[in-house]
Parts: C-alpha cells; structure tokens; sequence
C-alpha cells in the first residue's frame, strides 16, 4: 500500500512531463532529416539550416503537443521563435564583422595608414591588378579629415550640449519653454543626417555664396546630429546626482552658478564624459551629411575652413561606387575594406573607452 | 571691511550667477533656433523649385511628379524594414529581458548593441559586395514560383541590388533601436504582475502574453515609431545597395528610389535649380520624418502620464 502511493506519487510529478533530453533528441532528428531533404533539392549550408531549424521548431512543438498539452506546445513554440530571433539577429552581425575582417586586414599596411590617395590614378591601380605591384594609395588623407570634423563638431556641441542640458535640470521649471527644449530634442534625435548636411549646406551656401564645402560645414552638419545626443545623456546624468549634495552646498552659502560647477558636474562627470564620447561615435561613422558638405578630396588638408575634406566613410563610400581604376576595380576595393576596418575599430574603441570612463570614473557613492 | 568684501564678494557672485543661467538659457534657446532654421534654411534653398517652370524640374511634369515616386519609394523601403524589423526585434528583446539567462542577458544586450555601431557606410558595402549577391538566388527562386505576385515579378535582377535587399538591410540597422527601446519598457513590467500571472499557473509565453505585452504597448508602437524614422532617412545602406531607377511595383527588380538616396546620389555634382530641387526633396523628408517622430514621441509622453499611475 505504501509502497504504492509512493512510487504513484514520484510518477505522478513527472507524469506527462517530457525527459530533458528530448530537446536534444528532436533537434538531432531535425539536422539529420534536414540534411537528406536538403541533397534532394540541391545541398547547400543555407537551405540545410534553414530546413533543419523549420523541422525542429515543427518537430519539438508536436511532441510537446502530443505529450504535455496544447498550452505547454504554444509555450515551447513560443520560446523556441524568441531564442531563433535573437540568433537570426546575430547572422548579420556576424556577417558584417566577419566580411569586414576578412576583406579588411589584407589592405592594412604602413603605406594605407600613412599614405592619402594624391597622385593614386587609375593608372596606378592598373599596374598593380596586372603587374602585382603593392596597391598604393591609403586613407590618411580620410584619417585626417575624420579627426579634424570631429574634433570641431565636438567642439561646437560640448558646450551648447551641456549648457543646455544644465538649463534643462538646474534652472528649468517646468514651463512651457523648458517642455519645449525637451521635446524638440527628442525630435532632433530623428532628424535624418542628410537633412542635417543639406541644412549645414543650405545655411553656407546662403552666406558665402552657394557651393561652399569645407570640413566646418561638416562639422557644423554633424553638430546638429550631436547635441541631442549629448543634452539626452547629460540631462540623465545630472537627473541622478542627489540634491543633498546640491543643498549641502547651498547651505553653505554657495552660490548656485558654484555650486552646479564645483559640486553638480565634478560629480556627474564621469557619465557626462561617457555620453559625449557615445556621441562622438555615433557621428563619426556618418556618410550623407560630409557627403553633401565637405566634397570630396584625395589630398590631405589640414585647413577645415577652406578647401574640400575627404573622412573615412566618404572615403569608403566613393572607393566602392567610383573605382580610382574602373577596369581593375579590387584595389578600390581593398582599400574600400581596409578603411572599413579601420572606422569599425575607430567606433569599437570609442564605445569602449565610454563604457571604461562611465566605470572608472564613477562618483564614490555612499561608503 | 568683513562687511565690505561679504558685500562686493556678494555681487561678483550675483553677475555669475546670472551669466551662467543667462548662458544655459542661450544653449536651450539655440537648439530651439537649429531646428526651426534647419526649417527656414531649406524652405528658403528650395523656394525655387516651387516658382520655377515644371517643365525645367526634372522629369519635365513638376516637382510634384519629380518627387511623388520617391516619396513612394521612400516609404516601401521603410514599410519592409520594419516589417521585418519589428516582430524580430521585440522577439530579441523579450529574449534578453525573459529568456536568456540572467548572467549572459547584460552580454547579449551588449552584443545588439554593436548592431548600432557599425556604421551605415559599412553596412552598405556589406549589403553591395555580400548581401545582395546572396539574395538574388533567392529572387531568382522567387520569380520563377511566386512571379505571379506583383512584388516578386521578374525578371529578377542579377546583382541582387533591389528594394526588397534595401529594406533588409535597413531591417537590420533599425533592429537595434527597437530592440533597446522595447528591452527598456519589458524590463519596466511590475515584478507583481508577472508574479500574478506565473502563480495562476501560467506558462512563460501566457505570461508574458498578459502581462508583459499590453503593459508595454505603448512602448513597442513608439519603438517602431522611431525605427520608422530612422528607416526613412537613412541614406548610404540605400544609396551604395539599390540600383535605383523608376518606381516599379516588383521588389526583385532593379529600380525604386528613396529621397534620401536620391539626394546622396545626385547632390554632389548638383547646381543651380537641380541644387534646390534636391534640397526641397530633403525639406520633404523632414517634414515626414518629423511627423513621425512628433507622433512616437507623443505616443511616449502620454505613456509616462500612465505608467506614473501605475
């Protein structure tokens, strides 16, 4: 009797519950399955995967179907499609990197590094596809121009980006200007980044004279993209320093202009610091808006205010749709790849170095 | 002389005092200005082309024939993006808010994360010299069984460079944006409404089905909302990746073009009427991405009012 209430009891718990290997089971099956109904179409890796992930979503549904009911199916098919949307967001990714890499690391030498495009013709590449001969030709000039717009553009939306954030949540009362300021740069955010360069384009053009393209336009065109992004990050990093701190100060008798730079920001910094730097690589890697301010240039100039500027995605940009060589097309291309690289790691390391700031520099909270 | 330096001391103080905040205001203000000039800067470049003769426009007819396929065109390339975008990227989010495992998730939303760091140039070129090739099997394929949908009528293009691969790869640079936004709103859901749910002895998918989807309704419209936006202004994915032309109902065919792409392509060696054009087509894009980002952001703040309540 006893004996049997217990081993009806452990059987009970398990009763109608699958084994956990059974996942296991049906996706071996699926890749097995996949593999002979893919030779029969034509093998190929891409029509395997996609065969043996339909009959292992199909597969494992039924059975928990048939074992565990019509609530528990709907449950695993429901985890099974969230965890196939993550990995089919993962396959670009990869992709992307992998291409880049790949396509990348062949054209990064000294000579790429060190060298711009001044005096690289078509004639030259020529040469190179025919005689073997080093591609020649590099993305200094782009390095450059990359830095140099930055660097202005940065310069422009540092201040006005956190002056305004400051406004935002130190003086700022909740009106309808500051509700306005808020809202505005929340749409800022989704301006597109070409209207932003035909905007920096249209306002030079209006004040010394149409057709004016230097790397300051380009700076003033990416300023429009930064700000937001800075005031955005600002604005949350200044929302979270205490206000003791901001009354301790008042208390002793400071004012308050002090009081938000010596107390509020130096303990804000490190997240603000973050944030710029965020920003910084967000616009970095822009095309349209330099495409349509700066021109284009295969020399190196150092003058942002006159002349035109060539960056690093422009550079990408014109090497792939217009060859230096439209016979021997593989230089451009290396070197289109090469500078890929060299952005992709540019914005990697921004990022990174956002995220070693915000964690290094953190405000010593309560010990 | 206390007294006097406490009082001069006291009014140095007070001038800072009101240049900083009289400098904040500025900052605030100026942003202000940026996106209302941005306006009147492009209105004033593209008063010409809505003066001039319709037959100088290109096309002969008119901007409104020059830009109506492109607005068209515009808005394909978006709808395909987050067709695809949208249910891809709430599935990612819910995996990394209620699937993955707690210590990887912070990992696997890093990893999406990266998705937004490539650049759009790189992603272009990905889809230009790997993507497209790949796809135009596919749309060979899809020509041949499915040609009689208007959409997938062939001839197929060779290359692959056509608006459907435009819109995946625009699938793929939005994705990370709404995956972000609708992590953040997942994550938001009560703890005791999910609790609620799993005691009544509802399985993970009925839980989230009730609890966490219509807490963050909102939330995932507005994500798309933005990924919208994002996806109708982006420029060198569809500039380097389509092989634009006239509109055309097949998405397997060369042809299509979207007025970001449009500008891209052609405003560099622009001038004079063809300058303003472009501009005025950009002043049209504004106004549209501008909306859409007004009604997400809408959509956003009267969910605050909400979720304060909750």
């Amino acid at each position: 009797m006893t004996n049997a209430t217990l081993s009806r009891r452990k059987s009970q718990l398990t009763k109608g519950k699958l084994p956990r290997y059974t996942v296991w089971v049906v996706l071996g099956a699926a890749v097995v399955l996949a593999a002979a109904v893919s030779a029969l179409v034509g093998f190929s890796i891409v029509s395997w995967t996609i065969f043996a992930a339909v009959f292992f979503v199909a597969g494992a549904t039924i059975v928990t179907a048939t074992v565990e009911g019509g609530r528990k199916a709907t449950d695993s098919l429901a985890t099974y499609l969230v965890y196939g949307c993550f990995l089919l967001a993962l396959l670009p990714l990869l992709s992307v990197i992998w291409t880049v890499l790949e396509r990348g690391l062949p054209g990064i030498s000294y000579d790429f590094l060190f060298t711009s495009m001044n005096g690289v013709t078509g004639a030259v590449d020529n040469d190179a596809a025919e005689n073997g001969t080093p591609v020649l030709g590099g993305a200094y000039h782009a390095v450059i121009g990359t830095l140099q717009i930055t660097l202005w553009a940065t310069l422009i939306s540092v201040p006005i980006g956190l002056l305004a954030a400051i406004y935002l949540i130190e003086y700022g009362t909740g009106g309808p200007l500051t509700r306005a300021i808020t809202f505005f740069v929340d749409v800022m955010t989704g301006i597109p980044s070409i209207v932003a360069g035909l905007f920096a384009a249209a306002l030079f053009g209006l004040l010394f004279g149409p057709g004016t393209r230097t790397g300051f336009v380009a700076a003033v065109a990416l300023s429009v993209l930064m700000i937001p992004v800075v005031v955005r990050s600002t604005e949350e990093m200044l929302k979270i320093v205490p206000n003791e701190l901001r009354e301790a100060s008042y208390a002793l008798g400071v004012r308050k202009w002090r009081t938000i730079t010596r107390v509020v920001i130096p303990t804000a910094i490190s997240g603000i610091a973050s944030g710029v730097t965020l920003a910084i690589a967000r616009v970095i890697g822009e095309t349209a808006p330099i495409l349509v301010t700066a021109g284009f240039a295969s020399a190196i100039n150092w003058n942002v205010f006159s002349g035109w500027m060539s960056t690093l995605p422009t550079f990408i940009y014109y090497q792939i749709l217009t060859p230096t060589s439209p016979t021997s097309i593989d230089a451009s291309t290396q070197r289109a790849w090469a500078a890929a690289l060299l952005l992709i790691l540019m914005v990697m390391l921004l990022n990174l170095v956002a995220r070693l700031v915000a964690r290094m520099f953190a405000p010593k909270t309560s010990r | 002389m206390s007294t006097n330096s406490l009082t001069s001391t006291g009014r140095a103080g007070d001038s800072g005092d009101k240049i900083f905040s009289g400098a904040t205001l500025a900052a605030g203000g100026l942003i202000l200005a940026v996106l209302f000039s941005v306006a009147v800067f492009l209105l004033i470049q593209a008063l010409p082309t809505f003066s001039a003769d319709p037959a100088e426009i290109t096309g002969g007819e008119g901007f409104g024939s020059y830009i109506l396929p492109i607005v068209i065109g515009t808005v394909i390339a978006a709808t395909i993006a987050l067709l695809i975008a949208t249910p891809l990227g709430i599935g990612v989010a819910l995996f990394i808010s209620h699937y993955a495992p707690r210590r990887l998730a912070q990992v696997f939303g890093y990893v999406i994360d990266l998705l937004a760091a490539i650049p759009s140039v790189v992603y272009g070129a990905w889809g230009y010299a790997v993507l497209a090739p790949q796809l135009a099997l596919a749309y060979a394929w899809l020509a041949e069984n499915l040609g009689w949908i208007p959409i997938f009528e062939g001839p197929a293009s060779q290359t692959g460079r056509t608006m459907l691969t435009a819109g995946i790869v625009l699938a793929v640079m939005v994705l990370p944006i709404i995956t972000s936004l609708s992590r953040e709103i997942f994550l938001q859901t009560p703890n005791l409404h999910e609790e609620a749910a799993l005691a009544m002895g509802a399985t993970r998918w009925e839980m989230i089905r009730m609890a966490v989807l219509p807490f963050a309704r909102p939330g995932i419209v507005s994500a798309a909302m933005l990924g919208l936006g994002r996806a109708l202004g982006e420029t060198m994915a569809v500039a380097l990746v389509l092989s634009g032309g006239a509109l055309d109902a097949s998405l397997i065919r060369s042809g299509n073009q979207t007025i970001a792409a449009e500008i891209a392509l052609n405003f560099p060696e622009a001038f004079g009427l063809r300058l303003s054009e472009l501009i005025a087509a950009g002043l049209v894009l504004f106004v549209i991405t501008l909306a859409v980002n007004m009604i997400a952001r809408w959509i956003i703040s009267r969910h605050k009012e909400f979720s304060g309540a909750n």
